[in-house]
């Protein structure tokens, strides 16, 4: 911490997509899994045994979020393994069917470089276009589609700009059509209703840390009747398909997370898009030469991406770290490379306004005061950096 | 990620704006990359008398374009052109290695301006 980090008159935590904070109840049933009840649940005595009913009670609930059977849940150490498990698994087990896989060009890197990464093995992917809020078409995954094509893998929740993706629609084409839907939907468990049967998924992929669950721990739905072939061999955990001792306390949190997710889901989405709007509203309103990315209603209740003219994303996230305010950037400079987001480019935003991008993503503690605080410490701090900006007098 | 005296120089840029009728001009970068940078120079007696930024980037590039007219105000137009990138970083106490490349661009504007200069005053009337 610098000097420049001097105490704020308020902290506003706006990365909830980035990660959560372990919630209370989640910590204090995960405690005893720890020291007490250490067992392996592998063994066969009581230590064993009592790991063993945590894990398979936690397994019924990350069953009950997504109306899934229990035994249709594998454990992983999160969302990327999770990714990396549906998509190696299905692509070697079933290339003498074929080799073609069809994606979307706005997934998570676990989703686009394992596909990148099958590709130098000879895998063919087709990476879908989105339109301007970031959205797939069913009709572009049905022209897509050849015989060779063994699995479509289209996330639900977009993580940057918060856009659904019409997954029931593609998941009933990908089944009148035979061929196996995988969908990453690690940033809407929990926010919105995903309920795997209705939707006709083959395969989910979700993460512990995203819904106030503990990070390291995550899964794979698994469709009863679709094998899965382990990418990490070993014992016969999780019924020999995924090896390695449970994260026994890591389970149990989640398990508890995803519970407490799916009982409060409809009263918190309420509150959250409300504030979403409050604050996506206010933001446009105060600060001109603004504009909304993503869609304007088909969107994750939790998520704000906005881009601001003349100005760039860095330079703005650190100014609101100065006054307590945690967001996040699709500008290059965040995102470790010289491009902007790849999610921003694919939709069409020009380079300027991707590095110009602001992410802010609401969570439990968020309040109406924290996003009046945001609305009040925003508009100056932009028209600051659009007055630094060699841009905005050209434009004045 | 970044040092406090980048920070102070982010957060307390010297030397932002623009001069009337500036004797020279450089811009570089370009919006696609993220990051631009103008400088204005006014040049009295062969010394820059006065020189003004204005930028579009991350920390890096505001806190190194601030940098670089704190280090030149007064110098003579050679010794101007003597200050890189890589002095204008070592005097910030050193810059996140990503930073390095694309971001550390105020000493080219920085030449970009004097070269402006030395062309318009050179040009025969």
């Amino acid at each position: 911490m610098t000097s420049e980090h001097a105490s704020p008159t308020r902290l506003v935590y706006l990365d909830h997509s980035a990660t959560t904070p372990v919630r209370p109840e989640v910590l204090s049933v995960m405690m005893p899994y720890f020291a007490q009840a250490f067992g392996n649940a592998s063994s066969i005595h009581r230590w064993g045994r009592e790991a063993r009913v945590a894990v398979e009670t936690a397994r019924e609930k990350v069953a009950y979020l997504l109306g899934a059977e229990p035994s249709e849940i594998i454990f992983t150490s999160g969302g990327t393994e999770a990714d990396n498990l549906a998509l190696r698994s299905t692509a070697y087990r079933l290339r003498s069917k074929g080799n073609h896989i069809i994606t979307s060009a706005v997934e998570h890197h676990a989703i686009l470089h394992t596909c990148e990464a099958l590709e130098k093995e000879g895998f063919e992917v087709t990476y879908l276009p989105v339109d301007k809020y970031g959205m797939v078409s069913v009709e572009r995954v049905r022209e897509a589609i050849r015989p060779e094509t063994i699995l479509i893998s289209v996330m639900h929740g977009q993580n940057e700009v918060g856009t659904i993706q019409p997954i029931e629609e593609i998941g009933s084409l990908a089944r009148e059509k035979g061929i196996l839907f995988h969908t990453d939907a690690v940033q809407s468990a929990g926010k919105v209703p995903l309920k795997v049967k209705d939707m006709d998924i083959d395969m989910a992929t979700i993460s512990s840390h995203k819904l106030y669950g503990p990070k390291g721990v995550g899964a794979l739905y698994v469709r009863k009747g679709v094998r899965i072939a382990p990418q990490i061999t070993g014992g016969s955990h999780e019924r020999g398909r995924r090896a390695g001792t449970e994260n026994v306390a890591g389970i149990v949190g989640f398990g508890e997370a995803c519970y407490l997710a799916e009982r409060e889901m409809a009263e918190e989405s309420k509150r959250l898009s409300d504030l979403r709007d409050r604050l996506i509203n206010g933001i446009l309103e105060k600060i001109p030469d603004t504009v909304l990315n993503g869609h304007p209603t088909k969107r994750l209740p939790h998520n704000v991406n906005v881009s601001f003219k003349y100005v760039e994303g860095e330079s703005i996230l650190l100014n609101l770290d100065r006054v307590g305010v945690a967001a996040s950037s699709g500008s290059a400079c965040t995102s470790g490379s010289l491009e902007p987001s790849h999610v921003l480019l694919a939709m069409g935003i020009p380079h300027e306004l991707a590095h110009g991008s602001i992410r802010m993503t609401l969570g439990r503690s968020n309040t109406v005061e924290d996003i009046d605080y945001v609305l009040e410490v925003l508009p100056p701090i932009v028209a600051r950096l659009r007055e630094m900006s060699p841009f905005s007098a050209k434009a004045n | 990620m970044y040092n406090d005296k980048v920070m102070d120089h982010f957060f307390n840029p010297r030397n932002v704006g623009e001069i009337e009728n500036p004797d020279g001009v450089g811009r570089v970068g370009n919006p696609i990359c993220g990051d631009v940078m103008q400088m204005q120079i006014k040049v009295k007696d062969g010394r820059i008398e006065d020189i003004k930024f204005k930028t579009f980037g991350c920390g890096a590039a505001i806190a190194t374009s601030s940098m670089v007219t704190e280090l030149v105000k007064g110098l003579t137009l050679e010794e101007a052109m003597e200050v890189s990138n890589k002095t204008v970083a070592e005097a910030l106490g050193g810059l996140p290695p990503q930073k390095m490349h694309c971001s550390n661009l105020a000493a080219d504007a920085l030449h970009e301006a004097i070269k402006d200069y030395l062309s318009k005053t050179s040009a025969p009337k």
